[in-house]
């Protein structure tokens, strides 16, 4: 047993490894259709740190007016992200804040009760409590849904209270749906409206791809929040593991040892 | 002191004392001083060096030292999480993300305790396995089998109420749910639920009783319960694989000649199965300490919120299987029952079971195929627990059920009539 067991536990820590790594498979998915919107991705790559400090000057500039990165503060933003603390000062951090501070948002909550409806949750774990994936998903399935108070609508999270604060990016788009028939649970063909596709109403000041990039961004930078010492967690366990292989090693042969004289 | 004490150091300990030896009390130095006040060498060349245990030992006898491991990181990490952590509502719940951000290294020692509350199931669920496998809960073990089901029984209460700790959704509503099963005792039901929250809802009282239990009362009785389940196994010795009693063939020098002493054989087996251990818990700490919200669920990260019910309530993977018998009955009071009696049927099993022989190596093919019905029923309600109460996943939860309790229930029949094969006279092992 022992004698197996060894290398096969080698194998599947290098398996698991493999699997659970940084560099999650990169599958692109702008080659996929607007109605396999459920099946985006959002790759995040929390070491890709250029991609975190984009996703943080956006942050601040497009969602820090309303959500707060409540378990955040400055300081560990900047040191996570290699952001001098001069730089953080002069165009992260807003007027009258300091480093050490979180990172909060200026809108008072009874305003936000008043304007949306609810105070915009904080963002400190929502990759967490929902799914990189999913905030991908949201922030490119917004359309104009002139039924909505705010005249948007969303896929991901259908009657968001959320205005679409990414058309000035990515233009405006209109939900387009298709018929289909379907059988229904009594056996009747039922027709049902299907999301098929969006249309560009008007341009924004992105394309198409430096939109996604915008969202890939924004999004690998929350995933950082959810959990800011995931990238270093990885690279440590790569040694603790090691460390455990060898001596799981050398107890194998300690024993090894000791059992030579049970017949 | 004389110096003519050489040959005392060089016996092997436990060993008797040659002729005119100087006892172990004789010893010079601190050592001595140590054993005249504290029977430290006595313990162990009693419990270590002098205990024999059988040599035919296999891969699954590592898990019952694999469960004082996982006992001890867990008691260890506890201290220190209980340091930082606040239970208030909603305080708790920062006091999780400040041990999780701010603390140093407070992101390790809450991984490990989190991960380590499943490897706890995972390893006592392995280890009764074993039980069941080989027989060690039958005559002379009964009353080891049934401590250690109270162990058991006290490690449910112990990780159901520290999942309510981190105050997130998952944890609110899982307490709700779960209390709230205590509604189903007759007459006193809905007063024992108030009194067990100390509120009228699962609320800030709730979770500082239930830290109070966690960090206190039940690791008392856990620790005592364990040590328990420990010498009654030192006062019946190790069941093992093929179900023989080793006591009963000895040689001439009165020891088993199936067994080995317990040091050094088998704390060096032990510390490579240690070492396999924590390298797998490793790679889930480092690498998928959330396992893809198996261990930490999603909603657990968002703030307990009595107004928002989670899309699926569901408690943490280890009670699914009795959540699932809970829910395959249409009748709540039934179903709390028919839980209460799945762990009754566990504990009873010592005086369920007829056969002439205990192991399943010997066992016919109706125990043989009853103990395999048996583990797909328990994993089989696992996934079920997990997944919602409708359709087919009802049904199943039905059919799985009747197959757990049947494994039980007709156990007195079935292992009595079942052919088994005759045991040999002494262990099987081979050299390796």
């Amino acid at each position: 047993m022992g004698r197996v067991m060894f290398p096969a536990l080698v194998l599947a820590a290098v398996l698991v490894a493999g699997m659970t790594g940084p560099s999650r498979a990169s599958a692109a998915d702008e080659a996929s259709s607007d109605a396999d919107w459920q099946s985006w991705t959002a790759n995040s790559n929390v070491t890709d740190i250029a991609s975190l400090q984009r996703g943080a000057r956006d942050f601040v500039g497009y969602c820090l007016g309303c959500h707060s990165l409540k378990y955040e503060r400055w300081s560990r933003l900047g040191q996570d992200l290699n952001i001098p603390q001069a730089l953080l000062v002069k165009d992260l951090i807003p007027p009258g804040e300091t480093p050490a501070g979180y990172i909060i948002s200026p809108m008072v909550d009874a305003d936000a009760e008043k304007w949306f409806g609810k105070v915009p949750p904080d963002l400190s774990l929502m990759a967490r409590a929902r799914d990189p994936d999913y905030l991908y998903q949201y922030l490119k399935t917004f359309y104009v849904d002139s039924s909505r108070a705010t005249g948007a609508n969303n896929l991901a999270l259908p009657q968001s209270a959320m205005p679409d604060i990414v058309s000035p990016l990515e233009g405006l788009k209109a939900a387009v749906y298709k018929t289909v028939e379907r059988r229904g649970p009594d056996g009747q063909m039922v027709k049902e409206q299907v999301f098929d596709h969006f249309k560009q109403i008007a341009p924004g000041s992105m394309t198409p791809q430096q939109f996604d990039q915008f969202a890939h961004d924004l999004v690998n930078f929350l995933d950082y929040v959810g959990d800011p010492q995931q990238a270093m967690r990885r690279a440590m366990g790569v040694w603790v593991v090691l460390f455990l292989l060898v001596f799981t090693w050398l107890a194998w042969l300690l024993k090894r040892e000791f059992w030579k004289d049970v017949k | 002191m004389a110096t003519t004490e050489r040959g005392n150091e060089l016996r092997a300990p436990g060993a008797p004392l040659p002729p005119g030896a100087t006892p172990i009390s004789k010893k010079r130095g601190f050592w001595a001083w140590l054993n005249k006040r504290l029977p430290v060498d006595e313990f162990i060349a009693n419990q270590l060096t002098g205990y024999y245990a059988p040599k035919n030992f296999n891969i699954w006898y590592f898990f019952g030292s694999l469960a004082l491991v996982v006992l001890v990181i867990q008691l260890v990490t506890g201290i220190f999480l209980a340091m930082f952590y606040q239970p208030s509502d909603p305080g708790a719940f920062d006091s999780v993300q400040h041990i999780m951000r701010e603390i140093n290294w407070g992101w390790l020692v809450r991984y490990i305790h989190s991960t380590g509350a499943s490897a706890f199931f995972i390893v006592v669920y392995l280890h009764m396995f074993r039980g069941l496998m080989y027989g060690s809960y039958r005559q002379p073990r009964e009353l080891l089998w049934v401590v250690g089901m109270l162990v058991y029984l006290a490690l449910m209460a112990e990780a159901f109420m520290g999942y309510v700790l981190p105050w997130g959704n998952m944890s609110f509503w899982g307490a709700q749910v779960i209390v709230n099963i205590f509604s189903t005792v007759p007459v006193i039901g809905s007063g024992l639920v108030q009194w067990i929250r100390g509120d009228y809802g699962i609320s800030g009282a709730t979770l500082n009783r239930f830290f109070a239990l966690h960090v206190a009362a039940v690791p008392l009785i856990l620790l005592l319960l364990v040590m328990l389940h420990l010498v009654a196994l030192r006062r019946t010795g190790s069941n093992n694989p093929d179900g023989i009693e080793i006591k009963e063939r000895t040689g001439a020098d009165g020891k088993p000649l199936d067994g080995i002493p317990f040091h050094p054989y088998y704390t060096v087996k032990d510390v490579v199965g240690v070492g396999v251990f924590f390298v797998i818990f490793a790679l889930i700490v480092f690498y998928a300490p959330t396992v893809h919200g198996l261990f930490l669920e999603q909603p657990n990260f968002e703030l307990a919120n009595p107004l928002s019910t989670p899309a699926e309530i569901h408690p943490v993977w280890y009670f699914t299987p009795y959540y699932a018998i809970l829910r395959a009955v249409p009748n709540k009071g039934m179903g709390a029952l028919l839980m209460l009696l799945a762990l009754v049927s566990l504990l009873v099993l010592p005086w369920l079971d007829r056969s002439p022989v205990k192991s399943i190596r010997y066992k016919g093919w109706i125990s043989r195929t009853m103990l395999a019905v048996f583990v797909i029923s328990f994993v089989g309600l696992g996934y079920l627990g997990l997944q919602p109460a409708e359709g087919l996943y009802v049904i199943l939860a039905r059919i799985f059920a009747v197959c757990y309790f049947a494994f039980f229930w007709l156990m007195p029949f079935y292992s009595r009539i079942d052919r088994v094969k005759p045991v040999p006279e002494r262990v099987v092992y081979h050299a390796h």
